[in-house]
This record gives structure tokens, C-alpha cells and sequence, in this order.
């Protein structure tokens, strides 16, 4: 079976003003609601409490929330978990102290509050430098990936490349991060290892397509940049469309079946790869198109022997 | 001839794969509940232990499926998690405190599975429930410590070599002495730099100051082991706990992670975890006017510092012995049948009591009681503010010059001398830490993760399964076998590395594994296509499928391992365990899709000739 079967080269560089001016609208729709919405942190990065439990009965949030501000905290947030009995009651840092105390003390008036026997599925107490000293840590690891691999496609390929691959994997973090920010979802710390996933994964797909475009460099003369490009991206075209299905499939299994917990992660991964996709086809190889890439640049040199003229010469 | 492995390398991949389920097996075979009895103190569980145990056992008429003897502990196997209970409350309270009584979980691993070293893969907290704490170590106080102790070896090495000096106090970062003489201050400057090479000595001859700044090696040296000695006490504390399986690892610069596998109940955990205290040795200043200095007039070298009840005492500000050297302490009694503690010291700690104590016997020493305790506020760095809370919990009067084991008296009730004898031996912590990270995951809540990341996992690799044989037919048949194999070696290396543990986002990383595993597989067979519609021969395609995809699928897997080793090294816990399963994925299924689909293709279709190919 195929799903595409191309007899004719798709000349997908026609196309590239479009695709800039998407791009860049996404791009700047997600600066702007960066800038604005700002990233909804999780407890990971914000410091704080959260306690999730499970009800034996639908929880009425109401009464949940009356308690709460009955007994001096009016500012946790009480919302439902997956089900209506899963409750996730979250509580910002607080000055007084033993706030690694309050777990089990919120336990206790739940449970006479509700007058049902509650079920404490867990308890996560953040303290302040901790997610601090994160939010630094992630951005530095993910300005690290990115320097490592730059350094990396430059070794391999062509610096033209690197940075082609690199500016698509800094679009595709960046809408990424625009699209939690835009639905306001909870960004914590198994978003951010998807977020790195994102950028193995759209790496990946800009190295098949590069390795393509500096091979047919080599092996289809008399023709244009522009021309190799979509040769070698009509190319392969049908295995970066299997392999997005094959990695939404299992994401979407993820989705739907990997429970709460890792929602956030499998949502992250699956726009990534969508975008990773798009952007391995368009963002990376306009980079290097833009950057002036030529057949010069990917052909290995010719390295004259010496003496080579000499023994010419020779009668 | 094209396309045919040597026997060999047929035979190693088979191995290979074989090799990797044959680790993997021991996860099939489940866990059972046992009660784990470890001896406390020094003592060890023996095989007259695991007759107590058996006896008290079979006196409860609690059944049990096995009894062992390991490495110093006693493992006790049952059928279900109630006698598991029931058991560990009768052996709770029959054993007495010698010995530690923890829940477990114990797989069922075959002997023989265990004797070539198979074990399943660990669980981490969010699948097994438990409690993580993550702890950081005050640094400042550290080097405080450092700072203050250097005050005093300064002014006893000045005095030593008879260099007058006015005063030699801590400054911001480091020490400053000044002199009343330039020759003074010369003759201290080489004294000092010779004596202390890991400091940053600097004279200002006109003021006639030498400050003296630690430099980065000595302050990092200072951290190093202000964190190695928490890491320790923390561990033996730990252990006190009567945990299962209990880990404590350093995390960074200043942190602790401690992870307790089956703890629900944190309260104890913390109180034992939390509690940072110290003992000094101090001579009582018999001398000093006590109800001018209640007033607010302190002799300048003495301190006041009260009892529990409140009494006042005035005390020596020089320290006779600080905590750090003690090596044991236990509680007892003394002749009166009064609650007392026994403290033994170390070699250095033994001469400095004896210096102390022999020019001052018959005068009274008090016992000061340091603790620290975080008030739960942060300075303008941002590390946590400590409150300094110290009580003399004895006087007694120095009979004889005290060597390296002596007795205090008056800690109160044998409760609370057996609690200050615990805490004194866990070990006096040179720098105080708090709880800065608590995690608590309910038993319910990891196996329902167990649940969900399994049928993630199923239901992903079926998704896939499907659309392989449905796009490339015999060749997707081929793929899956790969796909199949690949997830038993990362299963079997999992389990086989010691330090790695299953997570949820691992299993999420597993999930994601079986998806991007397949594109090598999809890489190799589209070129095949495309050679095939080229008007290559069969064989020349496939070989040359293989060869042209190969350099295309390292380059596109080495990148992601880099993302994925980056992110191990950053990450904490869970995602540190999808970075693992994220790097072992790529790893094997390189070797899967790759040379282990290329072992199948040319044993079925290598070196025949052919006119079509099932892709």
C-alpha cells in the first residue's frame, strides 16, 4: 500500500511566501501571548502545594471550596482531576511556616468536611528556590540541546544546514510554547522533557530532508538550488508522512489512554510533531535556500595529489 | 553473494535479542509482600533472629510462604497484604527496638533467574507509590563554621609565634586581622600564607590590615563535604526509619534527594529528617555577675543562654568541644537509675576534652543543645533563613580529666534521652538542611499509573502493528518483529542497570519509543521502493536501501540522544527516568531496525532471485 505515490516533483518552493508569512504570523501570535498570557507555570516552577484526592462519591466542589475558606485558605484552587472524583486543590507558597506540613493537615479537614472517606492519591510540596532554580535550568538545558546540535549538523552537514535545522527547531519550541500559552495549559516539568522531545523529533526530520538535499547536490547536475530542494523533499515526502502517522498514533494513545498525569506531555508532543513536521519541510531547507546553499558547499572537496603534475610531465 | 549475513553475525543478533528476554523474564513474575526485619545500632539479624521471627510468626498463626536470611536482614514472604499487616505489627512490637521492621515488596524472581543476576525493573516513586523529599543543604552556615573556625586558628597560631596583633574578626568573605606594627603584619603574612595555602592573603600596610579570602577551591571544598557528612547522617537517619529500599542521593549543588518507596505516612519521616542538632561543650563562667548579665551587661567573653525550664546560666564563650566529634552516644542509666546519655569521641575530640577538662576539674561544664530550625523565611539570595534555638540541657561538675568517652546526666525523662542520644548519634550536622520538595504519591495512584502507562504502551504498539502490515506488508511483519524485539531489550536493560527506574513519563518515553522506532524501518523501506522503481534488481535494492538509509538514521538518532542525555542531566525523578527510556530506546532500536531486520530480509529474501518484493 501507499498512501502517496508522487510520479511528478511537487515544487513546494513556489509555495515558500506563503509558508514565511504563516510561519511568521504563528510565530508572532505566540511572542505576543508569551508576552501577554505569559506560560501558565505548574507547581514545579511556581513552588507551592497540591494535593489531589480521590472521592468515593462525585465531589461536590462547592463544599470543598467552603471548607477550604472556612479554615483560612481562601486562595486554593479546587478543580476536578479527570473525573468528578478526582479533586486537585492547589495552594500558592506561604509565609508561616511547616507550609511541607500542610498535605496532610488539608487531608484531615477534607475529610471531616466532606464527611466522606477520602482517598489521598498525592501530595506535592514545591518550595520557592526549587522552581526557580528549575525554570533557569530548563531554559539553560534546552539553550544547551539547541547548541549541541547546531554544533553537531555543522560537523556533518553544512553550517547552512545548522542553521536552518536550528531556526526550525526554534520555531517549532516557540509555537509550542505560544499554544500552552494561547489555551493557557499548565506547563510543568513532563511538558518541558516533551518540549526537548520536540526537538529530537523535528531533528530528526530535518536531518532525513537535509541528508537528501546534499545527496541529490551530488547527484543531479545542471540544475538549481531550488529545484534540488524539492527533489529531494518530494522525496521524501511519503516516509515523513508515515513516520508523523506512526508517532501521532502512539501519541494519541497517549492522549487518550496515558491518564491525567502525563495529559500535558502528550498534548505538547503531539503539536510538536505536527509542526515538526511542517517546519522540517518548509522552515529548515528556506533557511538554508535563503542562506545561499550551492552545490559547492555540499561537494566534498577534490584534493589534488601531489606530484601529480610532475609525473605528467615525465616523458 | 548480495544480501547474506555470515552465520555468525545471524547468530549474534538472535543471541542478542535472546539475551535481552531472558533479563526482561523476571518481570513477569510479579511481587509478593513481605515484611523486611533489618537489625538497628550495629547489630545484624541472624539465624536466631529469623527463629524469633518464625516463633512469633507461628504463634499469631500468621502463615507465611517463605523465610530468608540476607545479607544481615530477614525477609518474610506472604500470600497476600493483610497477613502482610498483621505480621509486621506482631513483629513490631515483639522485637523490641534492636531492629527495624519494614513493609516490602519482593518479586517472585526464580532462583535461577537471580543467580545470573536478573531482577526486575525498580519502580519509581510515581508507580510505586511513596514519598520523595528533596532537601537543601544551608551553605552559608557552612562556611560560616569554616569562617569562625578559622578566627580561632589564627589567633592561636599568632599567639604561637608571639606576633602581637589587635583583633582578627570575620568579615563579609573571609577573615580580617589587624596589627598595631608593620613588622607584625609582615612577619603574620608569611606565617599565614605559609600555613594556609588554599587562602588569598593581601596586606594593606596602611591600614595595617591582611585580609585573608578563601579561595574558590577551598569554598567548594567546604560545600563538598558540608554535603557529603548531610548525605551520611541523612542516611543513617534513614535507616533508623525502617524503610525498604530507601535512596539518598546528592542532586546538584546543595541538594538531597531521599526517595522512600512505600511511606505514606510523612509526619514521622519529616520530624527525623527535618531535625538538625548539635551539642557544644561549654565551661559555666563562674566569675561573671549572672543577674547584671540578665539585665543586658554580658561579660564580653561569655554568653547567656537558659535551660529548658528557663534558668539562666552564664557560659564561656569559648567552645571546649563541638559535636562533630562525636562518633557514638547511647542512652542508659546512671547508679541513681537517672536517665543519662554515653557519649564516645573521636581520637581529636578525646584530646580536646582531656585539654579542656584537666586544668578545670571540680568546676562545672554545661552541655548546650544547638538546633536549628528554619523559620520558613529567605534572605535576599534566597536561601532559607535558619533560627538559631540553643538550650543547655546539663551542668555538671567536671570530676576528673574527661578522655575520649564520658556521660552526661539531666537530659530529662529516658524518652528524651534516648531522643537526644539518637540525634547525637546521627551525627552533628556542620550546615542545617530543610525540606525544600515533598512528593507524595498514594499506593492507589501508582498502580493506577502501572495501569494506564500499560495500556498506553499496548495500545500504542498495536496502533502501529497494524499500520506497518497494512502499508508494507511482509516487510511490516518484519518491522513489528523489530518493534517487538526493541521493547524487550529496553525491558531487559532496563532491569539489568542498576540505577535505572521505571517512571510514568518513562513509560511515556517507551510510548514514544515504539513510534519513532519504526522510521528507521520506514527511512530504509521507502528507499528500497524507490530503488525498486529506479529498475534496480531486487537484491541491488535492498542492499542499496539499507547502505544509503544507514548514514541518514545515525545522524538523525545521535541528535536525539543528545536531547535526550541533556535532559537527563537536567531532569529530577520522573523525567530523568523518560530521558533514560528515551536514550535506551534509541540505542536499541537502532540495533533492531537496523541490523536485526537486515538478519530477517536476508535470511528470507537475501541472495534468491526475485522478480518482486513483499514492501
Amino acid at each position: 500500500m501507499q498512501i502517496l505515490h508522487l510520479k511528478e516533483t511537487v515544487n513546494f518552493m513556489s509555495y515558500r511566501k506563503i509558508a514565511m508569512v504563516f510561519s511568521a504570523i504563528l510565530m508572532i501570535a505566540s511572542i505576543v501571548s508569551l508576552a501577554t498570557n505569559k506560560l501558565n507555570f505548574g507547581l514545579d516552577f511556581t513552588g507551592g502545594t497540591l494535593i489531589e484526592v480521590g472521592f468515593e462519591q462525585p465531589a461536590d466542589l462547592k463544599i470543598i471550596r467552603q471548607v477550604m475558606t472556612d479554615n483560612g485558605f481562601a486562595d486554593a484552587k479546587v478543580q476536578f482531576y479527570g473525573s468528578s472524583r478526582d479533586v486537585v486543590i492547589r495552594l500558592g507558597l506561604r509565609e508561616d511556616v511547616k507550609a511541607e506540613m500542610l498535605g496532610n493537615e488539608i487531608l484531615a479537614l477534607l475529610e471531616s468536611g466532606s464527611g466522606q472517606k477520602v482517598d489521598m492519591r498525592r501530595i506535592e510540596y514545591v518550595g520557592a528556590s526549587v522552581g526557580d532554580e528549575l525554570a533557569e535550568q530548563g531554559g539553560l538545558a534546552m539553550l544547551t540541546a539547541l547548541i549541541c546540535i547546531l554544533m553537531y549538523v555543522a560537523f556533518r552537514f553544512e553550517w547552512r544546514f545548522a542553521v536552518g535545522s536550528v531556526v526550525a527547531l526554534f520555531h517549532d519550541v516557540l509555537l509550542t510554547l505560544g499554544l500552552f500559552s494561547i489555551l493557557k495549559l499548565e506547563f510543568d516539568l513532563t511538558v518541558l522533557a516533551a518540549i526537548l522531545a520536540v526537538i529530537g523529533y523535528s531533528l530528526n526530520d530535518t536531518i532525513v530532508v537535509s541528508d537528501r538535499i546534499r545527496e541529490n547536490f551530488r547527484k543531479i547536475r545542471n540544475t538549481d538550488a531550488e529545484e534540488v530542494i524539492n527533489i529531494s523533499l518530494t522525496q521524501t515526502l511519503s516516509r515523513t508522512f508515515i513516520t508523523s502517522i506512526t508517532t501521532l498514533l502512539v501519541l494519541a494513545a497517549l492522549f487518550f489512554r496515558g491518564g491525567e498525569l502525563i495529559h500535558g506531555f502528550a498534548t505538547a508532543l503531539l503539536f510538536g510533531v505536527f509542526v515538526g513536521t511542517y517546519s522540517s519541510i518548509y522552515v529548515a531547507s528556506l533557511v538554508a535556500l535563503g542562506l545561499g546553499i550551492s552545490r559547492e558547499d555540499l561537494i566534498p572537496e577534490v584534493i589534488e595529489k601531489e606530484g601529480a603534475d610532475q609525473e605528467a610531465m615525465m616523458p | 553473494m548480495l544480501n547474506k549475513y555470515p552465520l555468525w553475525k545471524t547468530l549474534m543478533v538472535a543471541f542478542i535479542v535472546a539475551l535481552g528476554a531472558l533479563y526482561a523474564t523476571p518481570n513477569l513474575y510479579g511481587e509478593s509482600p513481605a515484611v523486611q526485619v533489618s537489625g538497628l545500632r550495629g547489630v545484624e539479624a541472624d539465624a536466631a533472629t529469623l527463629d524469633n521471627i518464625r516463633a512469633h510468626l507461628e504463634a499469631s498463626n500468621l502463615s507465611f510462604d517463605s523465610i530468608v536470611l540476607e545479607n544481615g536482614q530477614v525477609l518474610t514472604r506472604f500470600k497476600n497484604t493483610e497477613d502482610q499487616l498483621k505480621a509486621r505489627d506482631v513483629l513490631d512490637d515483639s522485637l523490641g527496638r534492636k531492629f527495624s521492621v519494614a513493609l516490602n515488596l519482593t518479586p517472585n524472581t526464580p532462583d535461577w533467574l537471580a543467580a545470573i543476576g536478573g531482577m526486575p525493573m525498580k519502580l519509581g516513586l510515581d508507580l510505586s507509590g511513596g514519598v520523595s523529599f528533596l532537601m537543601e543543604v544551608n551553605m552559608k552556615e557552612a562556611i560560616n563554621k569554616a569562617k569562625t573556625s578559622m578566627v580561632s586558628d589564627f589567633r592561636g597560631d599568632l599567639r604561637n609565634e608571639k606576633i602581637r596583633y589587635r583583633s582578627v574578626k570575620e568579615s563579609n568573605n573571609g577573615i580580617v586581622v589587624i596589627f598595631r606594627k608593620v613588622a607584625d603584619l609582615d612577619a603574620a603574612e608569611s606565617l599565614l600564607e605559609k600555613r594556609y595555602r588554599d587562602l588569598l592573603i593581601k596586606t594593606d600596610d596602611d591600614k595595617l590590615t591582611l585580609t585573608a579570602k578563601m579561595t574558590e577551591q577551598k569554598l567548594k571544598e567546604i560545600r563538598d563535604y558540608a554535603l557529603a557528612q548531610n548525605i551520611t547522617i541523612i542516611r543513617n537517619r534513614v535507616n533508623e526509619l525502617g524503610v525498604a529500599e530507601p535512596l539518598v542521593q546528592r542532586q546538584g549543588k546543595k541538594h538531597i534527594v531521599i526517595e522512600l518507596p512505600g511511606v505514606q505516612d510523612t509526619a514521622k519521616a519529616k520530624e527525623i529528617l527535618n531535625a538538625t542538632a548539635t551539642i557544644e561543650f561549654r565551661l559555666v563562667d563562674t566569675e561573671g555577675d549572672l543577674a547584671n548579665a540578665i539585665n543586658g551587661r554580658i561579660p564580653a567573653n561569655s554568653i547567656l543562654l537558659r535551660d529548658k525550664d528557663g534558668r539562666p546560666s552564664l557560659l564561656k564563650k569559648r567552645v571546649m568541644l563541638t559535636g562533630d566529634h562525636i562518633t557514638d552516644a547511647k542512652s542508659g542509666f546512671d547508679e541513681y537509675s537517672r536517665p543519662q546519655v554515653n557519649i564516645s569521641l573521636d581520637s581529636a575530640g578525646g584530646s580536646k576534652m582531656s585539654n579542656g577538662t584537666k586544668s578545670n576539674i571540680g568546676k562545672p561544664m554545661a552541655t548546650v543543645f544547638i538546633e536549628y530550625k528554619p523559620t520558613g523565611k529567605r534572605d535576599a539570595e534566597g536561601n532559607i533563613i535558619f533560627e538559631k534555638v540553643q538550650e543547655i540541657i546539663s551542668i555538671a561538675t567536671i570530676q576528673s580529666r574527661l578522655g575520649k568517652s564520658f556521660r552526661i546526666t539531666g537530659a530529662g525523662s529516658p524518652a528524651e534521652a534516648h531522643n537526644l542520644a539518637l540525634l547525637l548519634r546521627a551525627g552533628a550536622l556542620i550546615a542545617p538542611i530543610t525540606i525544600v520538595e515533598e512528593r507524595t504519591v498514594g499506593p492507589t495512584l501508582g498502580a493506577e499509573n502501572v495501569r494506564l502507562g500499560f495500556e498506553a504502551i499496548m495500545l500504542g504498539f498495536a496502533l502501529v502493528f497494524i499500520f506497518m502490515i497494512i502499508y508494507y506488508r511482509a516487510f511490516g511483519v518484519v518491522a513489528n518483529l523489530a518493534l517487538a524485539a526493541n521493547l524487550v531489550l529496553i525491558v531487559g536493560i532496563m532491569s539489568l542497570m542498576p540505577g535505572a527506574t521505571l517512571t510514568l513519563p518513562g513509560m511515556a518515553g517507551i510510548v514514544l519509543t515504539v513510534g519513532m522506532a519504526v522510521d528507521a524501518n520506514v527511512l530504509i523501506f521507502e528507499r528500497i521502493r524507490e530503488e525498486i522503481r529506479e529498475g534496480k534488481t531486487i537484491q541491488q535494492a535492498i542492499h542499496q536501501g539499507y547502505d544509503a538509509a544507514f548514514s541518514t538514521i545515525i545522524d538523525a538518532n545521535i541528535t536525539t540522544l543528545i536531547a535526550a542525555v541533556i535532559l537527563y542531566a537536567i531532569g529530577t525523578g520522573p523525567v530523568k527516568g523518560f530521558a533514560i527510556t528515551l536514550s535506551i530506546g534509541i540505542i536499541t532500536s537502532m540495533f533492531t531496525s537496523v541490523i536485526g531486520t537486515r538478519a530477517v530480509v536476508n535470511a528470507i529474501w537475501g541472495g534468491k532471485r526475485l522478480d518482486k518484493l513483499p514492501i
